[in-house]
C-alpha cells in the first residue's frame, strides 16, 4: 500500500516535472518565433529589391533602400571578424592548452569582465583609441569596437570547446611523434573545429546588431562609403535613425531593416556552416 | 652420437650457442626508474631490460603503476601536469632522459597503443594511419599509400577496411579500432610497441584478435603490454614483470613467473589471494 502510494507518488512527479521542462523549452523559442513573425508582418510590406540595392532617399521623397547600410554591416561584421577572431581563437588555445596558471586565470577573469562590459563603454574606447588619433569618424573605428567585442566571447568558447577535445586524442598524437603545437593545431582545433566556429558565429550575431559601439565610430552614412577611413553606414544605425524619425515610410523602412539584419546573421551562420561542412567531407574523402 | 656430441662437431666454437640471451639482446633498459605525480611517489627505483623482439607484460593489482611504468618508457609520463621521473631509460645504449634529447624524437620510435581505443574522430580510416606522418610532413601519396596499406596489413585489419579506407575511423567496431590504433602506431615505423592494457575495452573475440596480432609483431617489434589479465600474460608473453605499490617485485621468463615464481607476493598474486 505504501509503496504503490509512493510509486504513485514517483510518476507523477516524474510526469509534472518533464512537461514542465518541456513548457520552458517551447518558451526559450517564443521569443524568436515571435520577434520574427512580428519583423515579417511590419517589415515586408517596405521589403523590395529597391530596398536592397538603392540608397536612402532624402527626406520627403519616397522609397529609397538601405544598401549602403547592408555593405556597411557587412564590413564593419568583416573588420571586427579580423580583429575577433584571430585573438579570440588564439587567446582560447592558450588557456585550454597553457593556461593552468595564475596568468590564464588573470585572462580569464579579464576576458569575464570584458563580457560584462556596457556596449557604448567599448564604443568610447574605440573613439578615444582610434578616431580621436585619425580625426574622423571611420568604419575601421567601427570595427576596432566591434572586433573588442568578440574577444572575450570567442576567447572563452574556444577555450571550453578544446576542453571538451578528450585528452586520450592528444596523447595519441604527442605518441605518434607529432609536435605539440602540431597537435593542437591538427588534431585538437580540428576536431573542436565545429563548435569554435558555432561560437564565433554567435560572436557574429551579438556583435552585427550593436548601435551603441557605432554611435560614434562609424557614425553612420547616407551615402556609399569612400573606403575604411571614412564614416560607414550600418543596418543597427540606420534603423535607429529610421525608428526615432517621424516619417511614417521610415518605420516601415526600419522594419524592413531589422528583418534584413537578422536573415543577414541566419544567412552568414548557414553558409559559414556549410563551407565549413563540405571543407571538411573534402578532407575526409581527399 | 648425442645430440650434445652431434652440436660441437658441427659447430665446434658451440660457446656462442650456450651462452645465455646476452647484453647484444637488450633493446631498452630501465635503470633506477622512479616516478612522482606531485608529491606522491608511483614508481620506485625500478630497473629491468626489455629483450629485442620478445613480448614483456607487466602485471599488478590496480594502482601499482603499471600504466605509469610504460608511460615513463616513451616520456608520455611527463604530459601529466605535476608529473616527474628521475632514473634512466637506454635505447639502444642512449638514456631517453638525456636532457638534450627531444620526447617528440623518442615517441616516433617507441610508439604507444591506449587502453581505449581513441582513432582521430575527424580523420578517415587513411588518415588515422598516416596521421603520424602526414603531420610530420610526409607529403609523398604513393609512399603514403604504401605505408598505410603495410601497416594495416600488419595489425590485421587491411582485409577489413581496404573498400573503406575514405570512410571515418569512428565507423568501425571496438576492436576494429584498436587495431586501428596498432596500424597508426606500426606508421611511424618505432623500435618499441607499448601496450597499455590494450584489450580492455575489447570483447573476447577481438581480444583473441590482438593477441594472434602481438605474436605476429614480435618478430619485427619489441613489445610491452600491461595487462590486468593473467591468463593473458601467460598467452602472449615471454617475460613477465610483477609490480606491486610502484616496486619491480619479480621480473622473468612468463612461464617460470606462472609456475615457479620467486616471491611469496607474486604467488598470492598469480594465484588470486589478493589483487
Amino acid at each position: 500500500m505504501n509503496s504503490n502510494l509512493t510509486y504513485l507518488k514517483r510518476k507523477t512527479t516524474n510526469w509534472v516535472m518533464s512537461r514542465l521542462s518541456l513548457l520552458f523549452a517551447l518558451l526559450t523559442l517564443l521569443p524568436l518565433a515571435l520577434i520574427f513573425f512580428y519583423l515579417l508582418s511590419k517589415g515586408v510590406s517596405a521589403l523590395n529589391l529597391d530596398f536592397l540595392t538603392h540608397l536612402p532617399k532624402p527626406v520627403g521623397e519616397p522609397g529609397g533602400g538601405m544598401a549602403n547600410a547592408i555593405v556597411g554591416t557587412l564590413i564593419l561584421v568583416g573588420l571586427a571578424c579580423l580583429l575577433g577572431l584571430p585573438i579570440g581563437i588564439l587567446a582560447g588555445v592558450y588557456l585550454a592548452e597553457f593556461g593552468h596558471n595564475r596568468f590564464g586565470l588573470l585572462v580569464r577573469f579579464t576576458a569575464d569582465v570584458m563580457n560584462g562590459i556596457p556596449s557604448i563603454v567599448i564604443g568610447i574606447f574605440a573613439y578615444t583609441i582610434v578616431v580621436l588619433p585619425m580625426r574622423s569618424f571611420s568604419a575601421l573605428a567601427g570595427g576596432v569596437a566591434l572586433g573588442i567585442m568578440m574577444i572575450p566571447v570567442v576567447t572563452r568558447t574556444t577555450e571550453e570547446l578544446l576542453k571538451l577535445v578528450p585528452v586520450s586524442l592528444r596523447e595519441a598524437a604527442l605518441a605518434l611523434g607529432i609536435p605539440r603545437w602540431k597537435t593542437i593545431v591538427s588534431v585538437v582545433l580540428r576536431t573542436a573545429r565545429m563548435g569554435i566556429v558555432t561560437g564565433a558565429l554567435v560572436a557574429v550575431g551579438r556583435i552585427a546588431g550593436e548601435t551603441a559601439p557605432l554611435l560614434f565610430t562609424a557614425f553612420g552614412n547616407r551615402f556609399w562609403q569612400s573606403g575604411l577611413v571614412q564614416p560607414i553606414a550600418a543596418l543597427p544605425l540606420q534603423i535607429f535613425a529610421y525608428a526615432i524619425s517621424p516619417f511614417d515610410d521610415w518605420h516601415s523602412q526600419a522594419w524592413a531593416g531589422a528583418l534584413v539584419l537578422i536573415s543577414l546573421v541566419f544567412l552568414i551562420g548557414l553558409f559559414t556552416r556549410l563551407l565549413l561542412k563540405s571543407k571538411y567531407s573534402l578532407r575526409g574523402g581527399q | 652420437m648425442t645430440p650434445q656430441v652431434l652440436k660441437q662437431v658441427i659447430f665446434p666454437n658451440s660457446a656462442v650457442f650456450e651462452e645465455p640471451r646476452g647484453q647484444s639482446s637488450c633493446l631498452l633498459k630501465v635503470d633506477a626508474l622512479s616516478a612522482w605525480f606531485g608529491a606522491t611517489q608511483a614508481l620506485h627505483e625500478i630497473s629491468m631490460d626489455l629483450e629485442r623482439n620478445q613480448v614483456t607484460a607487466v602485471i599488478g593489482p590496480s594502482g601499482c603503476g603499471k600504466s605509469t611504468f610504460i608511460r615513463c618508457l616513451n616520456r608520455m609520463h611527463e604530459e601529466v601536469p605535476g608529473a616527474r621521473v628521475s632514473g634512466t631509460v637506454l635505447l639502444e645504449g642512449a638514456n631517453i632522459y638525456d636532457p638534450a634529447v627531444d620526447p617528440v624524437i623518442i615517441r616516433r620510435k617507441i610508439g604507444m597503443v591506449f587502453q581505449k581505443p581513441n582513432p582521430f574522430p575527424t580523420m578517415s580510416i587513411y588518415d588515422n594511419v598516416a596521421s603520424g606522418l602526414k603531420l610530420n610532413g610526409l607529403r609523398n601519396r604513393r609512399q603514403l599509400d604504401e605505408i598505410v596499406e603495410k601497416s594495416l596489413k600488419m595489425a590485421a585489419l587491411w582485409e577489413e577496411v581496404k573498400d573503406q579506407l575514405e570512410e571515418s575511423g569512428m565507423s568501425l567496431s571496438g576492436g576494429q579500432q584498436q587495431r586501428l590504433c596498432i596500424a597508426r602506431a606500426l606508421a611511424v615505423t618505432p623500435d618499441v610497441l607499448l601496450m597499455d592494457e590494450p584489450c580492455s575495452a575489447l570483447d573476447p573475440i577481438s581480444t583473441a584478435k590482438i593477441e594472434e596480432l602481438i605474436y605476429q609483431l614480435k618478430k619485427n617489434y619489441t613489445i610491452v603490454i600491461v595487462t590486468h589479465n593473467m591468463q593473458q600474460a601467460a598467452r602472449v608473453s615471454d617475460r613477465t614483470a610483477f609490480l606491486y605499490l610502484g616496486k619491480l617485485i619479480e621480473m622473468g621468463e612468463t612461464q617460470k613467473i606462472f609456475t615457479s615464481p620467486r616471491e611469496k607476493q607474486t604467488e598470492d598474486y598469480i594465484t588470486g589471494r589478493f589483487g
